[in-house]
């Protein structure tokens, strides 16, 4: 919760006496009094507030907590010796939701404008391929440069791709569905008549990017990072906050911002706590894998490109409203070609965590079940199909959602058609919560 | 820009009345001389001349088709005139793009309104113009700006500017995009049917709102066909008809019959109302 998702403002007291509907209609009536929503609003303002915005439709991260949460308490019960809720199988389970959470992220982005791009799974594999043939012994790259390069590669895909949309005006779901096919043809070419590549060879640039998901950090350094970024987040927020509080402007009440800054650290402390215990059946395994700051580092980052920068504004804007935006003077085809040069970007690191999981890339990935877990995870996750309404953080929830699935399925010993029922199920579920809102909501913005 | 960053208001408000030591309040902010427009063989415009004055309403009427959209669209830089002079505070012009016109102080509020309906008041009234701070959005500036222009405008009953645009009343909406025309040093606000799908109430806050704009030193033109509007909000109206301006002149020197015989014959035999009244041309 910060800024932008706030809007709780103390209800005007003409608003208290007339109801909301009368006081809209009375503007001048009350005169120069205070300047709207500037009253700093109190904790149960604040409640009833978004009390109103769930009832109005808009229930935010609601449903997928509330998913979540049943299917970690399903699956727990379920589970044989309730193995779901152990410390190795979580640690498992954030390992197998990395790829799709990370997917997810970059393709909100395109999601936000009300687009989609089918392309991103065989692109992310791509970036996966370019990383992992680079630190094969014969260029032998530096495991930091491979990784760059994979990700510049998808870029380039995704500056092809997002240009030949805006200009000439394809929907994106035919130019990504020609580039679905298109980078699996390349993928096949790329890895040869071997058919694979593979980095779990004992050189350092290898180790270091299989390390990626199988390479853990140090518990006392995961602590010592933990307790910064901890604190790093509570002072910027409080500032903040605070600052607003300070001069007045709409800002959520202290012990929200309290309690924000505490539901972080707990987070944190259990995450980090679950990795440090000794997982391993025969030698110890004990640590944070490096996949969880990773991914951690492109939900800050995404977050604050999507929240805090001009271009994730206009981003917002036009999947609102194209014309509007144009209005204002958005560049808008500057803006959708970008977004989906995001998009294949971040498929591409998602491509190089896979790769680590898997150990190499073959033949055998199935990026088109990728790209759809992706898609569903984000809109799992509370990102609107419609564009305009999604955060990266959506990618993150709806991903460990799949992941959950797709993980506690397996712990039960069902075959894949069960996981593929399920995760369709509760896709179904969440776009169907999706479009009621929309509906109830915004009656005055019915699109066709 | 900043929000009306050079006026002395100490509370950075909107400033109220016109302002002192300006440029000749007797010479129009903005004179249109034989204005031309045609669209392939469709002629649009002919040779049209109007003054907008500031501080002052002037009210633009006329039939479907008679070119009115197309007028503000050349004033608001969306067409270029094939013919004819724009003088901007006595100062020949050309405007050939909607930034050109908001560099000059001209600020349109369409009739669809163009705003996000996901983004909250304060993020439309500062989108495409974002303040920054360090390369990230400054949102505690903007709230507060916004906060200060809606209150100059007494726009005081939306319970948060926080909230969605999609959330707000129609009346609401036309006032938020009122309050983005007129964050920018604005001069010259021109509203394209602004009532048109109001209820009362609504409608008369809108007209309220107008009349502020003038108060506030203000040019503002209105395009309406409701003229019961009109004759409530306006000093001056100007009529055209089939592209041709066919009077213009002081509120007072019309009435309603009047006002419909020039936008559907292009003159008027009544009498005028009130001595001094001149139909400009029936070329």
């Amino acid at each position: 919760m910060n800024a932008m998702d706030g809007q709780p403002g103390a209800p005007s007291i003409d608003e208290e006496t007339l109801g909301p509907e009368a006081a809209a209609d009375l503007t001048a009536a009350v005169g120069e009094a205070i300047p709207p929503g500037v009253v700093p609003g109190t904790l149960r303002a604040y409640l009833r507030a978004w009390l109103a915005r769930v009832r109005s439709g808009d229930a935010g991260v609601l449903p997928v907590v509330v998913g979540l949460i049943a299917v970690t308490v399903v699956f727990t019960i379920v589970s044989p010796n309730h193995v779901f809720l152990s410390a190795a199988n979580l640690v498992n389970l954030f390992d197998q939701s990395a790829v799709f959470i990370v997917l997810a992220i970059g393709e909100g982005f395109v999601l936000l404008l009300g687009e989609i791009d089918l392309s991103i799974g065989f692109v992310a594999a791509i970036g996966g391929i370019v990383a992992a043939q680079l630190v094969q012994p014969s260029p032998g790259w530096p495991w930091w440069l491979a990784i760059a390069a994979g990700l510049l590669a998808c870029a380039a895909i995704g500056a092809l791709q997002g240009t030949i949309i805006t200009r000439l005006h394809i929907p994106a779901f035919i130019v990504t569905l020609a580039g679905y096919l298109i980078w699996f043809g390349v993928m096949i070419v790329i890895l040869g008549p071997a058919g694979q590549v593979s980095i779990t060879a004992p050189l350092p640039d290898q180790q270091a990017l299989y390390g990626l998901v199988y390479g853990y950090i140090d518990p006392l350094v995961a602590w010592v990072g933990l307790a910064v970024i901890v604190a790093v987040y509570a002072v910027v927020t409080w500032r903040t906050d605070a600052g607003r509080r300070r001069s007045g402007l709409v800002a959520p009440p202290v012990n929200l911002t309290i309690a924000k800054i505490l539901l972080v650290a707990v987070a944190g402390i259990l995450v980090v706590a679950i990795c440090n215990v000794d997982r391993g059946k025969f030698l110890p395994i004990v640590g944070v894998p490096w996949v969880i700051p990773v991914v951690l580092a492109v939900l800050v980052l995404w977050t604050i490109l999507l929240e805090r920068t001009s271009y994730g504004r206009h981003v917002y804007a036009v999947g609102g409203s194209a014309e509007a935006a144009r209005r204002a003077g958005i560049h808008v085809p500057r803006v959708r070609t970008l977004a989906f040069v995001l998009c294949a970007m971040t498929a591409g690191l998602a491509g190089v965590i896979y790769c680590s999981q898997l150990g190499g890339m073959t033949t055998n990935i199935n990026g088109g079940q990728l790209v759809l877990y992706a898609v569903a995870a984000a809109v799992i996750g509370g990102t609107s199909l419609f564009g305009g309404r999604g955060r990266a953080r959506d990618g993150l929830l709806g991903g460990l959602v799949i992941g959950a699935i797709y993980n506690g399925l397996y712990l039960l010993g069902l075959p894949i058609q069960w996981q593929l029922i399920v995760t369709g199920l509760v896709l179904l579920a969440a776009v169907s919560v999706d479009s009621l809102s929309r509906g109830q909501s915004a009656p005055t913005l019915a699109r066709a | 820009m900043d929000l009306r960053s050079t006026t002395t208001s100490p509370t950075g408000d909107v400033p109220s009345g016109p302002p002192v030591g300006g440029p000749d309040i007797s010479q129009p902010l903005l004179r249109l001389r034989g204005i031309s427009k045609h669209f392939g063989a469709v002629q649009a415009l002919y040779g049209v001349d109007l003054d907008l004055l500031a501080a002052e309403v002037t009210a633009l009427c006329g039939d479907n088709g008679a070119g009115k959209s197309v007028l503000t669209k050349c004033i608001a830089g969306i067409h270029e005139p094939d013919a004819g002079e724009m003088l901007w505070e006595g100062r020949a012009v050309h405007i050939r793009t909607p930034n050109d016109a908001s560099a000059l102080g001209i600020e349109t509020v369409y009739q669809d309104l163009a705003l996000a309906d996901n983004l909250d008041i304060v993020q439309n009234m500062f989108l495409g113009r974002e303040r920054l701070s360090r390369g990230l959005l400054d949102e505690d500036s903007m709230e507060r700006a916004a906060g200060r222009t809606l209150a100059g405008l007494r726009v005081t009953t939306v319970r948060s500017i926080r909230q969605p645009v999609a959330t707000l009343s129609g009346g609401q909406r036309q006032a938020v995009a009122v309050a983005k025309a007129v964050m920018w040093n604005s001069k010259l606000v021109m509203l394209d049917e602004p009532t048109a799908a109001l209820g009362v109430a609504q409608t008369r806050m809108v007209l309220d709102l107008i009349r502020r704009l003038k108060d506030h030193g203000l040019a503002v033109m209105v395009i309406s066909h409701n003229l019961n509007d009109v004759f409530e909000v306006a000093d001056r109206i100007a009529v055209l008809r089939l592209g041709r301006l066919v009077a213009q002149d002081r509120l007072a020197a019309f009435d309603r019959e009047r006002v419909v015989d020039f936008m559907t014959t292009g003159t008027s035999s009544r009498p005028a109302p009130a001595a001094g009244a001149v139909a400009t041309s029936d070329r």
